[in-house]
């Protein structure tokens, strides 16, 4: 006979996992804030591609360096959920294995793509970080200032990393929105989730262009200027 | 014979748990109509590989015949799938069958799937009802549900599905699909409904349905055509709202 008090059982489970919640916890960062923030830099590097160039986009990064509480914000708001989002992100990756061979689907592809734009965004943020933020807080003479960004990406290597660096993040953050909605049960059958696909789709390559044409503007290449 | 038709199977084959494995290929008449179960029976008369030498009959596992009974799955050319609806004639030559990669090998292409029973008892995949006395008729489910809950019931615990998962495997202890998909059928009953939220919990911990990585081979896996990818995602939406209502109401 099967008992059917649930009572005992459900006050030994009444919590939520530690798993559970840590699995959320990265996948919502993954959005907010990382996602906006990549949103916000990608816009602030725009500035780079309109008629003022230069002297808009030094004014945009003076502004941001002086805002109040600046180094709480960041701490708070863009370092921790980042490197939660990294680090916990590179253990998922390790439960992860790879079946494209047997199973050609556009999303087992997706799911492939996911994982190596991630470790490839892990490695070009430290990277990144590690040439501008961290070289500007150990160097305090060292500003960043559109000239030291062209100098960096006037080299071809550079560009070419950089280039890669910001397609691998947009891809990263526009199919992690599309996971976002199946796993928090937003998009539950084919057609809502073929819907967000397209959506998701939209924001990708929006973002993969303008981050692109702000890498180039840099260097004088820029596709489109606004004015 | 010789003017006869005949099937090339190479087949991965392992005398044991802890043994090694290694490929031997076999040569067979071709019948008409014949499955790879037909074709591992001729093998089972007539235990000789293609280089003509005796060798052990090949083992594998099988029932039904009629895919339902989901005992008989294994690789057929890379993908997973019933042997015993795995018709010869539909196969690409030469056939290639492996063991599920993803489940102990007990011998050849058997191999153990007693991790899907316990993983269904983790679940609790099944509707409580103590049986002491007559309950009387249950509540009365809508036509729409019953035809859900139909095509969900219709798992046979084949493994189809976790063996085409990526995030299934020896370095993971995710649940994967099948019992993810178990869990929703017996939510959606009005009787199981009362354990919802234990089935719910059993699939919040370590493996549970947050391991899932949406890589969707699931659905396409799955002979029954059980919609698994939708079964994932309502989960989702069930333990996300448990976790975010749930402990906002104490
Ligand atoms: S959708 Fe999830 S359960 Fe299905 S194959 Fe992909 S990772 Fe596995
Ligand atoms: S869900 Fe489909 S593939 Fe998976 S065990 Fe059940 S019948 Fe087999
Ligand atoms: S023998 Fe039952 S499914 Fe093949």
């Amino acid at each position: 006979m099967i008992p059917i008090t649930a009572t005992a059982e459900h006050t030994a489970t009444d919590t939520v996992p530690v798993h559970f919640k840590l699995r959320k916890l990265h996948s919502l960062f993954g959005i907010i804030p990382v996602g906006l923030f990549l949103i916000e830099h990608l816009s602030v590097n725009s500035l780079a591609a309109t008629a003022g160039g230069e002297r808009v986009f030094n004014a945009a990064v003076g502004v941001l360096r002086g805002l109040p509480y600046l180094i709480v914000i960041e701490i708070l708001f863009i370092m921790i959920p980042i490197l939660f989002h990294g680090v916990y992100g590179v253990f998922v990756t390790t439960e992860a294995s790879v079946n494209t061979g047997a199973y050609r689907y556009g999303r087992n592809w997706m799911y492939v793509i996911q994982r190596v734009t991630g470790l490839f965004t892990f490695i070009f943020v430290v990277v990144h970080l590690w040439n501008f933020r961290i070289a500007s807080m150990i160097n305090p003479d060292l500003h960043v200032t559109f000239d030291l960004v062209r100098q960096h990406l006037a080299v071809t290597w550079v560009m070419v990393f950089y280039i890669a660096g910001v397609l691998a993040s947009v891809f990263h953050f526009a199919n992690g929105i599309w996971n976002f909605c199946v796993s928090w049960g937003i998009t539950i059958g084919p057609r809502a989730q073929r819907a967000s696909a397209w959506a998701c789709a939209a924001v990708g390559l929006a973002l993969s262009f303008i981050g692109v044409n702000a890498l180039l503007a840099f260097v004088g290449k820029a596709l489109i200027i606004s004015i | 014979m010789a003017n006869e038709k005949s099937i090339i199977l190479k087949i991965q084959r392992q005398p044991g748990p802890d043994k090694a494995s290694f490929w031997e290929t076999f040569e067979i008449p071709y019948r008409k109509n014949m499955n790879v179960i037909s074709a591992l029976m001729e093998i089972q008369a007539n235990p000789v590989n293609a280089q003509n030498k005796r060798t052990t009959p090949v083992a594998w596992e099988c029932s039904c015949l009629e895919e339902v009974c989901g005992a008989c799955s294994m690789r057929i050319n890379g993908r997973t799938q019933q042997a015993c609806s795995a018709l010869i004639d539909e196969l690409e030559h030469p056939i290639v069958l492996q063991p599920m990669a993803k489940f102990p090998v007990v011998r050849d292409l058997h191999v153990d799937r007693s991790r899907m029973f316990e993983d269904l008892k983790r679940v609790r995949a099944w509707i409580d009802i103590d049986g002491t006395h007559a309950a009387g008729p249950g509540p009365l489910i809508s036509p729409h549900r019953q035809a859900l809950m139909y095509i969900l019931s219709r798992c046979m615990t084949c493994g189809c599905c976790l063996d085409a998962c990526p995030q299934v495997n020896s370095r993971s202890p995710f649940i994967g699909p099948s019992a993810i998909s178990q869990a929703r059928l017996f939510n959606m009953h009005p009787t199981g409904a009362m354990h919802k939220d234990l089935r719910l919990r059993a699939l919040m911990g370590p493996g549970g349905v947050t391991d899932c990585g949406n890589a969707q081979n699931c659905i396409h896996a799955c002979p029954k055509n059980i919609p698994l990818t939708d079964s994932i995602a309502d989960i989702c939406r069930q333990t996300t709202r448990l976790a975010l209502f749930g402990s906002l109401r104490k």
